[in-house]
């Protein structure tokens, strides 16, 4: 037996463990949010060009429903919202939007150009609701059952693939 | 069109790249002299591209260029220009090119340096730096091109990550990756002694000015990092054991093995096969962290970048570069014999277990860092170890390493008694004995178990490391570059190791809440908070508190730490203030809002921590002051006529 073929062999074997830890590491590149299974961080706002009418988080109740941060100053958002369009004409969620850190007139703009997938658009002019909900950085969507209790959260552009993979199922076992 | 022309300069480095490894490997064993001689043209040019491709990208940084993806995701047009420039290594992409850009200066130092080799053995080095490139641009080019455009443009970027916006850490990465790199210079060298069957004492001196100048730009690189750490993050800590800073410090740890190892093989003609094995694990240690850091394997507070497609790329790589290195070595070491015998007393017994010693550290570091990937491979569930872990098991390999270090340094080669240096040793012992006691229980107070014990070893390294320098000096003998360098070196470890002992064991550090007008009373010393103002910078806003810092009631200073919140990202980022006032860093950091004017504030005394990276800068300091040693040149031009043996040649 070659002794020199021991550091080979050890190689071999981490290799093996790498490839392993590989394998079960998708999970692993989410930002997991503390916020999941905790019921919806409270706050109370204004509508998408009507400062008289306010969404409040209470409203989430009810219904399940796909809360997505977004912002015109947000390329990924730009990305995404076709899959926001499809899923909404689905209507197997409402579709609540937070326009975080824009101006009105720009997203009204943005929403003629592009089509509007949202139920509700509330506004975060100032950014502290996405602070409370721990959003990391624009387009974040998040899953709220009807109990209005967070299910799931997802970081980067939505696509259908990980709407049918990571939203539909949770729908589906849980409704 | 800069991206553009950026991205084609990239595709020609790689076929450049192919080029030099297939010319560098294929030439000198099928005896081609002509391919053999195409090998430095290569070279050349895949710099020059390589260096075009980088000047585009950090040119379409500076011109806010935001249809460059890339650019959009880390940069803004409100971002200093400093930082535009920074940006480009400030995430994946663009850390990758300025990876390969290094691997390109190195290897157009190492042609201008090998030149005067054996024309053979010098292609076969560059030959294998071509592989490693044409990886790592094939990478790059497949998974992670940082001039892909996007359609339509971003109006402005998303920016910078607001932690990385500051000079050392700007600094920081392509200094560190200088060293990273560096280490591929000893396994090019290590893998080109083997395939040329030529692994005699020659090619371990040949090695040992690249390697020790690798070591030295990763030692400063691991200590900008954990000095950015200190002030930046917050809570005042230098090390983490967080993967990403065990992935810079393992090659690091065996790198250091490594320098000693190719010291007793250079001089002795000893333990080479074992040179070679750090050789080749010192840059499988620099891979294997790339992969941790970018493969998203690990989660960690300090990778931005996370994606398995790229893992098992990489982990591809990883089999073929260091599986084919260590094949190679399994099939060229058997061929080596050491003839020459050493005494139990003598250097070289020291520097084995100086050897050991290190490489059980970096197994433990290793084996710590794995330790989530192994118990979830095993399906034990997701186990995270930490400082409980890590501190623990690195002393255990630390405290004897550096207690052998004082007693080895007055060793001589071959044969050697301890009995000769008993008198030096006891010396210097009782000197570090008295001034740790001094130190400990005189000038601070209440120390750990372990301080009195940690503090000797720190004074007595710095003090046995004087005598050889001091004594030839008296003797009016010659004092070359290498001894200084490694008395340098050693003393800048004897600090580090002081100041690690006096952090750890005399800290004070309280987190109170404090209105305006408020006084708290930390050691020596009493801070009054004067409350916070609002402030604006180019890209974020704030506050900044005001800290009235006195001692014993005598005025010291007024320090104003800063909480930033930057626009874009609007991520918050602490700026502690940090004073240093007899030798100890007052650290003052503001915390959260606790209304009604009441702020959280932590204030923290560490004594001696500049010593920390002081004392790593000084040892990276003596490893520039050797790697510059005349014997390195000399030794080139004496061998250069030599012809490459017949031996064993490959293919």
């Amino acid at each position: 037996m070659n002794r020199f073929l021991i550091p080979l062999g050890a190689f071999v074997l981490l290799a093996i463990v790498l490839a392993v830890g590989l394998k079960h590491s998708p999970e692993k590149g989410i930002i997991a949010s503390p916020l999941i299974g905790k019921p919806a961080p409270a706050f109370t706002t204004t509508l998408l060009n009507d400062t008289n009418a306010k969404f409040d988080s209470g409203q989430f109740k009810g219904r399940w429903t796909l809360f997505n941060v977004w912002g015109t100053w947000c390329f990924e958002c730009r990305n995404e919202h076709q899959a926001l369009l499809d899923i909404a004409k689905r209507k197997e969620v409402r579709v609540v939007g937070l326009d975080w850190k824009d101006e009105d007139p720009t997203a009204t703009q943005w929403l003629q150009d592009l089509g509007n997938p949202f139920d509700v658009i509330a506004t975060d002019h100032d950014g502290r609701i996405a602070v409370d909900w721990g959003v990391y950085g624009a387009p974040e969507t998040f899953l709220i059952n009807p109990q209005g209790v967070i299910v799931h959260k997802y970081v980067g552009a939505l696509t259908m693939e990980a709407w049918e993979r990571e939203f539909l199922p949770r729908i589906n076992a849980k409704s | 069109m800069l991206p553009e022309l950026g991205h084609f300069a990239l595709i020609l480095a790689m076929l450049l790249a192919a080029l030099q490894g297939f010319f560098g490997i294929a030439g000198p064993a099928l005896g081609r002299d002509r391919w053999t001689a195409a090998v430095t043209p290569a070279v050349a040019g895949q710099f020059v591209m390589l260096a075009t491709s980088v000047a585009c990208l950090i040119a379409s940084f500076v011109d806010n260029d935001f249809s460059v993806l890339y650019i959009a995701e880390n940069s803004n047009s409100a971002l200093p220009l400093f930082y535009r420039v920074t940006a480009m290594w400030g995430a994946h992409e663009g850390s990758l090119l300025l990876w390969i850009f290094l691997l390109g200066c190195w290897t157009v130092a190492v042609a201008i340096g090998v030149s005067k080799l054996p024309r053979r053995f010098a292609a076969r080095v560059l030959g294998v730096l071509g592989v490693v490139s044409f990886g790592f641009l094939l990478f790059m080019l497949a998974t992670s091109n940082p001039f892909l455009r996007l359609d339509p443009p971003a109006p402005d970027g998303r920016d910078l990550n607001p932690i990385l916006q500051d000079p050392a850490l700007a600094i920081h990465p392509p200094i560190l990756y200088t060293g990273y790199v560096g280490f591929a210079v000893a396994f090019a060298f290590a893998c080109a002694a083997m395939l040329e069957g030529r692994m005699d004492q020659m090619w371990a001196r040949w090695t040992r000015p690249w390697t020790t100048a690798a070591w030295a730009f990763l030692s400063v690189g691991i200590a900008l990092g954990s000095w950015w750490a200190y002030y930046e993050l917050g809570w005042g800590g230098y090390w983490f054991w967080d993967p990403v800073e065990n992935a810079s410090f393992m090659p690091w740890l065996v790198g250091t093995a490594l320098i000693h190892s190719l010291a007793v093989t250079d001089k002795r003609g000893l333990f080479k096969s074992w040179t070679l094995l750090l050789s080749i694990l010192a840059f499988s240690l620099s891979l294997l962290g790339t992969f941790l850091v970018r493969s998203g394997v690990l989660v960690s507070v300090h990778s931005f970048a996370a994606d398995p497609t790229k893992g098992i790329f990489i982990l591809v790589f990883l089999c073929v570069m260091i599986g084919g290195a260590l094949t190679l070595y399994a099939w060229r070491a058997p061929l080596l014999k050491s003839q020459a015998g050493f005494d139990l007393g003598a250097r070289e017994s020291f520097l084995l277990f100086n050897n050991i010693l290190l490489v059980i550290a970096a197994a433990t570091v290793l084996g710590g860092t794995l330790a989530p990937l192994i118990s979830d491979s095993l399906n034990l569930g997701t186990l995270s170890v930490g400082t409980p872990y890590f501190n623990p098991t690195f002393m255990l390999s630390m405290l004897p390493l550096t207690a052998l270090l004082s007693v080895g340094i007055h060793a001589n080669w071959k044969r050697g008694r301890l009995s000769d240096s008993t008198r030096t040793i006891l010396i210097t012992l009782t000197i570090a004995v008295t001034t740790a006691v001094i130190l400990v229980y005189g000038v601070y107070s209440n120390g750990k178990v372990l301080s009195p014990v940690a503090a000797t070893l720190g004074v007595w390294i710095i003090i046995s490391s004087l005598i050889d320098p001091i004594d030839r000096m008296r003797r009016k003998l010659s004092l070359p570059r290498s001894v200084v360098g490694m008395a340098v070196a050693h003393v800048g470890l004897g600090m580090f190791v002081l100041s690690v002992t006096t952090v750890e064991s005399f800290t004070l550090e309280r987190d109170v809440a404090l209105g305006v007008g408020q006084q708290t009373t930390v050691g020596n010393y009493e801070f009054r908070f004067q409350g916070v103002e609002a402030i604006e910078g180019a890209n974020y806003n704030g506050v900044e508190g005001t800290v009235v810092v006195t001692r014993h009631g005598f005025p010291i200073s007024v320090v104003h730490p800063q909480k930033r919140q930057y626009w874009v990202q609007r991520q918050v980022t602490t700026e502690a203030s940090i004073e240093m006032h007899h030798g100890s860093n007052v650290f003052v950091a503001l915390g959260d809002d606790l209304g009604a004017g009441k702020w959280s504030v932590r204030f923290q005394i560490r004594p001696l921590v500049n010593f920390l990276w002081l004392g790593a800068f000084i040892m990276a300091l003596g490893g520039a002051i050797a790697a510059t040693d005349k014997r390195y040149r000399m030794a080139k031009e004496v061998t250069a006529p030599v012809a490459a043996p017949g031996g064993v040649t490959a293919g």
